[in-house]
């Protein structure tokens, strides 16, 4: 069985994940569990999504060899391109997924929480796809330092509405947008947008990125004759390292997930409950949630997807973090070395792998780039003016 | 806590519980306040950084809290100083629970003088490990039901039940509105047909006018939004006074 198979029945991922919502959303759960596992089981949904994932996001996405930073390095890197995608990240295999399944399920709304904008950008577009009408929660920090993905998402006929309780950034979107699904939850979907909440989101939505680890297994095969040795993403909730690592977790590679320094929930590995899932999670003597800063608005997030808890604890995946100051080094890298801008989320992958590069001289080492950098660019032209 | 509220049933008196945040400037006084005004239990609030349960006035009473020091362990030792004769329950979220532990938690909220606990975050099928704990300890879980449950829930949610049933007056989270939803009975009405544990309508029971259309239906209230509003406002006093007001037009 694969080390990634079905969560239990109660939704847990070994000790991880699990549904702790209020009463009021536990039949919306249910409803979503059950809708989910017969629509992944039906062909003509998959043809559906299919379709949509090749005609529409611009599926496959290629790996490219970056043969300047692998001279640089002593590694053969390689980056499967989800930059490339349509919405300019991985983000739109999933919302392409849910707002599927929202439409099957009858409903005619969809909410959705933001960090960097990606996925509330990625789930505006999907609902302007989908006729579905769209609100998206972002955090009054993360409006101010990206407000061009705010104009983007009103620009695609979405509400946009900034959320100033608590830390102001990702972990307060998710809790309002769960109070507006706890109101709306008859006619609204929840759109979330990583690997984490109460079950079966961690699941289903882990589903939805899978595309990208079975695509990046065939084309290394095809491009080096072998799976990568070493399988690297970075790490916020974690939705995109979990649909590259869900290509090799059953193959001999190394993989890692490689979380901010101000938001190593995994190495810190206490467990708690919030956000529906019991995983590991940024927390003070008392059990109150801590703040998680880092400098990417998309990895500002104090806990993590329960099923990489799980990896970690049975030691499958390997979650190291790096600090902004590798990161601003590792985002300018690549731009200068291979022409790409990486978003800052993916340059915490590369600051990764060029600190442990000594240590994997002569190996392949494939790089999930889950997104494009023309959203940090003016946040990067402050940071490096000074 | 519930033996004490099916006998007042039993006597014919409809069941008023406010809730106030543990851990605000002033809020012992507010529990002696609503106590002395007629309150028939109080649900003492333990803050936590992300309520997801709750609206706007409560998100900031509870932020106001955590700001001037309140921790789960300093309001447990507040508690001790009430002397007040009315049964206390908390209302607090699962990671409070979980990160003390189920067992030492329960134990803890016993030894405070605490007899109840509402978590709005621990549905039934999680429910266990919390129960089992504070079933040894003998601590009362209060369930929440949910407008939107199926039939067939509600029997299982009210068998787990202790204290009484919280029955969710609206979809949404805790906050005053204009009117009692219709929600409010509906729920209500259903979880009487299939319990005898007391059932107590709360979240949007906004005042006491609410509070009596409620009691028609169900064997009584929980005021939070309301109640935490004039603490914010008005104080201890303005708290007393409001609880007196709805305990009269529940007697009425």
């Amino acid at each position: 069985m694969s080390l990634m198979a079905e969560p239990s029945a109660a939704g847990r991922f070994g000790e991880f994940g699990g549904r702790f919502v209020p009463e009021t959303l536990v039949p919306a759960c249910q409803e979503l569990e059950a809708a989910f596992a017969d629509a992944w089981a039906d062909p003509v949904f998959r043809a559906e999504l299919d379709h949509v994932l090749r005609t529409y996001a611009g599926r496959p996405s290629m790996l490219t060899e970056c043969k300047n930073l692998s001279e640089q390095l002593g590694i053969r890197l390689v980056l499967k391109r989800e930059d490339l995608n349509h919405t300019g990240s991985h983000k739109i295999n999933n919302v392409l997924g849910q707002t599927l399944l929202a439409k099957r399920m009858g409903k005619k709304r969809i909410v959705a929480e933001t960090g960097a904008g990606q996925h509330g950008v990625a789930s505006a577009t999907a609902a302007a796809l989908m006729g579905l009408e769209c609100k998206v929660y972002m955090g009054a920090v993360d409006v101010a330092r990206q407000e061009l993905n705010v104009f983007r998402m009103k620009l695609l006929g979405s509400e946009v509405e900034a959320v100033h309780s608590g830390s102001r950034t990702l972990k307060d979107a998710v809790n309002e947008a769960m109070r507006d699904w706890v109101a709306t939850v008859e006619t609204s979907h929840y759109c979330l947008g990583s690997v984490m909440g109460p079950h079966p989101y961690p699941y289903m939505v882990r589903q939805f990125h899978r595309v990208i680890g079975d695509e990046a297994r065939s084309q290394s095969i095809e491009m080096f004759g072998d799976v990568p040795d070493v399988v690297v993403a970075c790490v916020g909730g974690g939705s995109n390292a979990i649909g590259i690592f869900s290509g090799f977790v059953d193959e001999r590679s190394r993989l890692i997930g490689v979380e901010p320094a101000g938001g190593a929930a995994v190495t810190r590995a206490q467990p708690g409950v919030v956000h529906g899932m019991r995983s590991y999670l940024m927390q003070d003597e008392y059990g109150q949630v801590q703040e998680a800063h880092s400098i990417s608005a998309g990895l500002d997030y104090p806990g993590v997807g329960p099923e990489h808890s799980y990896l970690a604890s049975i030691g499958r995946a390997e979650y190291p973090n790096v600090n902004d100051a590798e990161v601003i080094e590792a985002f300018q890298l690549l731009a200068r070395t291979e022409g790409i801008i990486p978003a800052l989320e993916c340059a915490h992958a590369l600051a990764w792998i060029v600190r442990a590069a000594p240590e994997m001289q002569g190996q392949t080492v494939l790089m999930n780039l889950s997104g494009r950098g023309d959203k940090d660019v003016a946040q990067m032209m402050d940071v490096l003016s000074k | 806590m519930e033996t004490q509220f099916r006998e007042k049933r039993a006597a014919g008196r409809k069941l008023l519980v406010p809730y106030l945040t543990g851990g605000l400037h002033g809020w012992q006084d507010a529990v002696r306040a609503a106590a002395a005004a007629g309150a028939d239990a109080i649900e003492i609030g333990i803050p936590f950084s992300d309520p997801v349960m709750d609206g706007p006035v409560i998100q900031q009473a509870s932020q106001m809290a955590l700001e001037q020091g309140a921790t789960p362990v300093s309001i447990l030792q507040e508690v001790r100083d009430l002397d007040v004769q009315i049964p206390l329950a908390v209302m607090c979220y699962y990671n409070t629970v979980h990160h003390a532990g189920h067992h030492r938690f329960a134990t803890e909220l016993r030894d405070a003088g605490i007899v109840a606990a509402i978590v709005p975050d621990l549905p039934l099928e999680e429910s266990g490990p919390w129960c089992d704990g504070a079933d040894a300890a003998g601590i009362e879980t209060v369930m929440l039901a949910a407008p939107t449950a199926p039939d067939e829930r509600l029997p299982r949610v009210c068998a787990r039940a202790r204290g009484f049933v919280y029955s969710v007056g609206l979809l949404g989270v805790t906050g005053e509105r204009a009117a009692l939803a219709s929600t409010a009975t509906a729920l209500a009405h259903r979880l009487k047909a299939v319990t005898e544990v007391p059932v107590l309508v709360g979240v949007g029971v906004s005042n006491a006018e609410q509070a009596h259309e409620a009691s028609q239906v169900a064997d009584g209230v929980v005021m939070g939004a309301a109640v935490v509003r004039r603490m914010l406002e008005g104080g201890p006093d303005a708290v007393g006074q409001f609880v007196a007001e709805v305990r009269s037009a529940l007697s009425a």
